[in-house]
């Protein structure tokens, strides 16, 4: 028997909010349709209605709501930060997700009562950092950097006293979020600045014959062979060239699953369970957090975790406990 | 008041000798104002150079240089937290924090912010000259446009990276030691062996970046010189050349030249590109463009 972890589910839509409360989530968390979060895809996210709706919907069902405001704001343009985070408090979400201190310090100057959560693009890796953040904007959660292994984050929870939030499945950022510049660097367009990593707008297949070559801008990022299954081209989950070798040098196409590990998790003091994956459907949504669900109700019986059958969506990539593992890095 | 020119600190795992005597011929010889020195990349590095620091500071104060000490861009243990707050607890010299965690260490006292701190905005940028920031060297991915907003209004002094390979990226992960073959914590130091960073290339073998240890950088080198007129028009304050192989003394001169309109920008690049070999220039980021792009000015 352990303390009750939080799960924390991904809505890129309302339907996929209403799979993720209708399968157990604790809480959902989404953006507005815009450059404020960091999950700013064509097709994605909520308008202000939608949010409204949303929040009813999750409310009545016991399921709270966060709202991710987690780009920087652009100099010279906080118009639609400050808005988004006027109407969060306005509608009556739950938390806000926020990485930028600018905006950190408008919300607790504007509106006090509206609970605030350090967003992972803000990259607090370390004890004084966290505490920063507590001290001078009084935030209640820290969503960690997917970068800290678990002996590591039981360290870290002993030397701070604000709530911990880890990702547990989906997407794995293997550079420090909110520090990274890769994506603008090969595209114009940033997860700082615009909400989005090797955005779709710059992908390209071209058909080469005897392979398929995907790009990002004007980069090759991979080549697959005649039959093989093309991947996004995800800048860091690429295949590069160094010392006269090929290799996936920053990371293999991996996404995170920490299933197994949820028992050391809940024992190093990790206050909520964070699903990534704003971007996947509704019935993705439903499978994962369903399984989720199960495997957080047996850790917190005490019991083992189940066999979750996560394997068929996997979208073809390896399932990685990342960090977790210490062979990670 | 004119424009300053600032050394940044060594992003590289160079030999402490190779260390300390490319900072020694700094003081003797290159026209710059502010001189960093410190470990921002890899905190395992830092105890082979650390005995040659002060006599550093020391020759460059003599030498009539702004000593400024740079700190960790990225702190992930209780050995790397005890130095940053030993070095912001002693130290009497400006300290550039490049971690959130160092900004509230300096808060209450004039200190610099680094490039790895996320200051987009000037809600971000008052916060932090509130509380005692006066200058702030801006992350890389920030151009023109955003200079602009941000010098509209501010106490803080600006500045801007404008020559040398870009930072990108920073990792708990090291791929100098995986491209090796080797884990982390038993890395070789095999990242002293490209003291310009080892390049990656694409599957079409087209440079694209260059790995540093933990960190990864732009394969082209950031080269500002047609944009400095501009920057000083705007108030930048700052130029900031960060250290490569190449003669930095020279690279300083010629940015110097420019900067009094000595030289005109393309002479300058034609020395530049001299000096660099064969390696492409970026600007890209302070046009609004990609980063890895080049816009001609002329």
């Amino acid at each position: 028997m352990s303390e009750k972890m939080e799960l924390v589910c991904p809505a890129g839509t309302p339907a996929s909010l209403h799979a993720a409360v209708d399968n157990g989530a604790d809480v959902v968390y989404l953006g507005f349709r815009d450059e404020t979060n960091a999950r700013n895809f064509p097709g994605l996210n909520f308008n202000r209605k939608e949010l409204e709706d949303g929040l009813i919907y999750a409310h009545d069902r016991g399921c709270q709501v966060y709202l991710a405001v987690n780009t920087f704001p652009e100099a010279g343009n906080f118009g639609p930060w400050h808005k988004a985070i006027d109407d969060a408090a306005a509608l009556g979400v739950d938390s806000v997700i926020l990485a930028d201190i600018g905006l950190l310090d408008y919300a607790t100057t504007k509106h006090p009562n509206l609970r605030r959560h350090l967003s992972v693009q803000a990259s607090a890796s370390n004890p004084d950092s966290i505490n920063f953040y507590v001290d001078a904007f009084d935030v209640k959660r820290v969503v960690l950097p997917r970068v800290l292994s678990i002996p590591e984050i039981a360290a870290l929870n002993k030397e701070i006293a604000v709530e911990t939030e880890v990702f547990v499945f989906g997407g794995l950022c293997v550079m420090a979020e909110g520090r990274c510049q890769l994506s603008s660097y090969a595209t114009g367009e940033s997860p700082n600045i615009n909400g989005v990593c090797s955005p779709a707008s710059h992908v390209r297949y071209e058909d080469e014959g005897d392979r398929m070559v995907s790009k990002l801008g004007e980069f090759t990022i991979n080549a697959f062979a005649e039959g093989e299954a093309a991947g996004y081209p995800t800048l860091c989950k690429g295949r590069f060239v160094t010392g006269g070798k090929a290799s996936y040098l920053f990371e293999e196409p991996t996404s995170l699953n920490a299933a197994s590990m949820l028992p050391q998790i809940a024992a190093a003091g990790v206050t909520a369970l964070k699903i990534e994956g704003r971007q996947r459907g509704r019935a993705n949504v439903a499978q994962v957090v369903s399984a989720f669900r199960r495997a957080a109700d047996a850790v917190h019986a005490g019991e083992a975790v189940p066999e979750l059958g996560l394997e068929a969506i996997t979208e073809g990539q390896a399932k990685t406990a990342g960090a977790y593992e210490k062979s990670w890095r | 008041m004119s424009a300053k020119l600032a050394l940044g600190p060594v992003l590289f795992n160079w030999k402490p000798e190779v260390w300390r005597d490319f900072y020694f011929r700094i003081a003797d010889e290159a026209d710059v104002d502010t001189v960093y020195v410190g470990e921002a990349v890899c905190s395992k590095r830092t105890p082979f150079y650390a005995p040659h620091i002060p006599d550093v500071i020391e020759r460059l104060q003599e030498a009539g240089k702004e000593v400024i000490l740079s700190t960790l861009a990225l702190i992930m243990n209780a050995r790397e937290m005890n130095e940053l707050r030993e070095t912001t607890k002693d130290a009497e010299m400006l300290v550039e924090a490049n971690d959130v965690s160092a900004c509230a260490l300096l808060a209450g006292r004039p200190h610099v912010i680094g490039p790895y701190v996320n200051v987009y905005n000037e809600g971000t940028l008052k916060y932090f000259t509130d509380r005692g920031a006066t200058r702030v060297c801006l992350p890389v991915e920030l151009g023109h446009d955003a200079m602009d907003a941000l010098l509209a209004n501010t106490p803080a002094e600006l500045e801007v990276q404008v020559f040398g390979r870009l930072p990108l990226a920073i990792s708990a992960r090291c791929y100098h030691a995986r491209s090796h073959m080797l884990h982390k914590d038993s890395c070789q130091f095999v990242c002293d062996q490209d003291p310009d960073g080892m390049e990656l290339a694409t599957l079409d073998h087209e440079p694209f970046l260059v790995v540093n240890g933990v960190q990864t950088m732009s394969h082209s080198y950031q080269n500002l010189t047609a944009e400095l007129a501009q920057m000083q028009d705007l108030g930048i304050q700052h130029f900031r050349l960060s250290p490569h192989t190449a003669d930095m003394v020279a690279v300083a001169k010629i940015y110097r030249d420019v900067m009094k309109t000595e030289i005109a920008a393309d002479e300058a690049d034609e020395q530049l590109g001299t000096l660099i070999g064969d390696v492409p220039f970026s600007n890209g980021y302070y046009h609004g463009v990609n980063g890895v792009d080049f816009v001609s000015q002329t």
